[in-house]
C-alpha cells in the first residue's frame, strides 16, 4: 500500500515537472523572438527612422517615416468605416436583436474573425482594386475594416449585454427616447469596455500585412492620396527581411520594434481600460 | 409611451413583455418615422451587414473562381503542374505543402500547449498564473510579419548551420531528413508555425480549463487524487471537447497563416517527401503571386486556390466554435 502512495507521488512530480517543461519550451522561443527583436531593434532605431523614406537598394540609413505614415492614414481609414458599423450592430444585438437572429450574426462573426486575412485581401482587391483600375489605400483600409468590424463587434456586444437593465429603464421612465438612451446610457455606461475592444481590433489591423499586399500594394516615396498606392510599416517589414540587403534587414529590425511598441502599449492600455470596469 | 417604445430585449427584460411590445408598435412605427425606428433601422442594417460581408466575400471568390473551376475541374487538385506562362494550373503542391505544415505544427503545438495551460491553471502558484497568462495572450498578438523577419533571420540561419547538418549526418537515411541544408524549408515553416498557434492555443485551453466546473475538481482530490490524477481524471475528461476546439482553432491559423510562412519555407512547388527541402502552401503562393498575375486564368486559379483556403478554414472554425461552446455551455449549465 505504502509503496503505491510513493508511485503516485513520484508520477505526480514527473507529470508536474513535464507541464513546467511545456511551458518553458512555449515561453523560451518567443522569448527569442522579444530578445532580438529589442536588440537588433534598438541598435538600428534612429532618428532618420521616423523623418526618411527608405534609402535607395544598397544605400545606408534611411526609414520608414513613409511606412508609418501610411499605416496610420489606412489604420484610421479602416476605424471610419469599421467602428460604427461594429459597435451600432453591437447596439442591435444587445438591445433589439432576437436570440435566433443574434447567434446567427454572432456565429458569422466568429467565422468572419477566423477568416484568414489574405483573404480579405482577395475580395477587397476584386470590390475595389479591379474596378477602380488601381491598387489604393482605400482598398486597404476597406480590406481592415472588414478585419476589423467582427472584433469590434462580439467584444461590444459583451459589455453592453453587462450593462444592467434596471439603467436602461431609469432612462426610459424619464421619458428620454429609446435611442438617445442607447447611445447616452447604455453605450456610454459601457465605454471604457467598448474602448477596451476598439483598442485591441486596431491593435491587430495595425499588424496586418497578407490582406495589404494587394490592396495598398506598398509605395518606396511618400503617398499621401489614398486613391494611390501607399506604404505601411508591415509591408515595408516583409519586403526589407526577404530582401537580400543587410542596411534593408537593419531597416525591418527597427520597424518590427517600432510596430511591437505600438502593439504591447495598445494591448496595455485596453488592459487598463479592462480592468478598471472589474475594479467599479 | 410604452406603445412608442422599440421592443428592447436588453438583459432583464421579460420574454413577455417583450413580444407584447412588438406586437403593439408596430402600426406605430409604420405611420411615422421617428428617431426610435430610424435608430432600430440602422443598426440593424449594420448588424446584418456581417452576414452580408460574409456572404460577399464567398460570393466574389466563388465567382472569381469560375474561368479557373471550369478549365481544370478536378485535375486542378490533383495536378502538379503550375506553368503561368502555358496556363496550366494545378494547386496540388500548394495543397500538400499546407496540410503537412500545418499538421505537423499542430502535432508538435497541441501537446506542448495544453502542458503549459494545465501548468498555469493548475500547478503554477497563482500569483505565477496571473503573470504568464497575460503574457502569452500577449505573445499571441504578435503580428506574423514579425515572426517571420524572426524567422528568416535568425531561425533558419540556425536551421542551416546547425540542425539540419545534424540531421542529415544522422538521420539522413531516413526519407524525411534527406537532402541539403536550404534553411528555408519545410521545417523551419513547421517550426514557426507551432512557435505562432502553441500562444493561441494555451489561452483557449486555458480558459476551457477554467470553465471546468470546481466541484469536479473537489470531487477527485477528496478520493485523495495526487494533482495529476485530479487533472487526468477530472478536468481533461470534462474540457476534452473544448481542448480539441481549441487545437482545431489553432490548426485554422495554420492553414490561414501567410507572412511568417512564406517568409521561411522557400517557396518552391515540391512534393518532397525530406522536411529539409523548401516547399509552398496555398496562402504562400498567393501572396507571391497575386499582385502580379500574368493572365485571367492565372488570376483565377490564385482565386480557386483562395476559395479552397476559404472553405476549408470556414469548416475548421466552425467545427472548433461548436465543441468550444459545448464546453462553456455545459459548465454554465452545470453552475445553475
Amino acid at each position: 500500500m505504502m509503496h503505491g502512495m510513493v508511485f503516485r507521488k513520484a508520477k505526480n512530480h514527473l507529470m508536474s515537472f513535464v507541464m513546467l517543461a511545456c511551458t518553458l519550451a512555449v515561453l523560451i522561443p518567443l522569448g527569442l523572438i522579444f530578445f532580438h527583436i529589442v536588440k537588433m531593434g534598438i541598435s538600428s532605431l534612429s532618428l532618420d527612422f521616423f523623418t526618411h523614406i527608405p534609402a535607395p537598394t544598397g544605400e545606408p540609413g534611411g526609414g520608414m517615416a513613409n511606412g508609418m505614415f501610411g499605416s496610420l492614414v489606412m489604420i484610421g481609414g479602416a476605424s471610419l468605416i469599421g467602428l460604427p458599423i461594429g459597435i451600432l450592430g453591437a447596439i442591435y444585438l444587445s438591445e433589439f436583436g432576437g436570440s435566433k437572429v443574434s447567434t446567427v450574426i454572432r456565429f458569422a462573426a466568429d467565422v468572419l474573425s477566423g477568416t484568414p486575412s489574405i483573404i480579405t485581401g482577395m475580395v477587397a482587391y476584386t470590390l475595389l482594386v479591379v474596378p477602380m483600375k488601381g491598387f489604393s489605400g482605400l482598398a486597404g483600409s476597406v480590406a481592415l475594416a472588414m478585419i476589423m468590424i467582427p472584433i469590434v463587434l462580439r467584444t461590444t456586444e459583451e459589455q453592453l449585454k453587462m450593462v444592467p437593465g434596471s439603467l436602461r429603464e431609469a432612462s426610459l421612465a424619464l421619458g428620454v427616447p429609446f435611442w438617445r438612451t442607447s447611445l447616452k446610457v447604455t453605450l456610454r455606461s459601457a465605454m471604457s469596455g467598448v474602448l477596451t475592444g476598439i483598442l485591441l481590433a486596431v491593435a491587430r489591423i495595425a499588424g496586418e500585412t497578407a490582406p495589404l499586399l494587394f490592396t495598398a500594394l506598398g509605395n518606396q516615396f511618400w503617398s499621401k492620396n489614398v486613391l494611390q498606392p501607399m506604404a505601411a510599416l508591415p509591408l515595408q517589414i516583409f519586403s526589407f527581411a526577404i530582401a537580400p540587403y543587410e542596411d534593408w534587414h537593419k531597416l525591418a529590425w527597427a520597424g518590427a520594434l517600432v510596430l511591437v511598441t505600438v502593439m504591447f502599449a495598445l494591448s496595455l492600455t485596453a488592459r487598463y481600460f479592462g480592468r478598471s470596469r472589474h475594479a467599479r | 409611451m410604452e406603445t412608442e417604445l422599440p421592443s428592447p430585449c436588453y438583459p432583464g427584460a421579460t420574454e413577455t413583455t417583450l413580444e407584447s411590445a412588438e406586437k403593439k408598435q408596430e402600426p406605430a412605427q409604420a405611420k411615422t418615422l421617428n428617431g426610435d425606428s430610424v435608430f432600430r433601422y440602422l443598426t440593424t442594417s449594420f448588424a446584418f451587414s456581417i452576414i452580408v460581408i460574409l456572404a460577399l466575400m464567398l460570393y466574389e471568390m466563388a465567382g472569381e473562381s469560375m474561368p479557373a473551376l471550369k478549365a481544370f475541374g478536378w485535375k486542378f487538385v490533383t495536378s502538379t503542374e503550375w506553368d503561368a506562362v502555358q496556363g496550366i494550373f494545378g494547386a496540388l503542391p500548394y495543397l500538400y505543402g499546407s496540410v503537412l505544415s500545418s499538421v505537423l505544427a499542430l502535432a508538435l503545438a497541441t501537446p506542448l500547449s495544453i502542458g503549459a495551460a494545465l501548468f498555469i491553471t493548475e500547478i503554477a502558484p497563482s500569483r505565477l498564473g496571473a503573470l504568464v497568462a497575460p503574457l502569452v495572450e500577449l505573445l499571441a498578438a504578435i503580428p506574423s510579419v514579425i515572426y517571420g523577419l524572426w524567422g528568416v533571420l535568425v531561425m533558419a540561419p540556425w536551421l542551416q548551420s546547425t540542425v539540419q547538418p545534424f540531421l542529415i549526418e544522422h538521420f539522413g537515411f531516413i526519407p524525411l531528413f534527406e537532402g541539403a541544408p536550404y534553411g528555408v524549408s519545410m521545417l523551419a515553416a513547421i517550426f514557426i508555425l507551432m512557435i505562432m498557434v502553441v500562444p493561441i492555443i494555451t489561452s483557449i485551453t486555458r480558459e476551457v480549463l477554467l470553465a471546468v466546473p470546481q466541484s469536479q475538481k473537489e470531487a477527485a482530490i477528496a478520493l485523495g487524487a495526487t494533482r495529476w490524477e485530479t487533472i487526468k481524471i477530472a478536468i481533461l475528461p470534462y474540457g476534452k471537447s473544448g481542448i480539441l476546439g481549441a487545437s482545431i482553432l489553432g490548426l485554422g491559423r495554420a492553414i490561414g497563416e501567410t507572412m511568417a510562412v512564406t517568409m521561411v519555407i522557400g517557396n518552391a512547388p515540391n512534393i518532397s517527401l525530406s522536411l529539409l527541402s523548401p516547399a509552398y502552401t496555398m496562402p504562400s503562393v498567393i501572396a507571391n503571386e497575386f499582385a502580379e498575375t500574368t493572365s485571367k486564368l492565372h488570376a483565377s486559379a490564385l482565386m480557386e486556390i483562395g476559395l479552397i483556403l476559404m472553405v476549408v478554414t470556414l469548416v475548421v472554425n466552425a467545427l472548433a466554435r461548436l465543441l468550444i461552446w459545448s464546453v462553456s455551455r455545459s459548465a454554465k449549465g452545470g453552475a445553475a
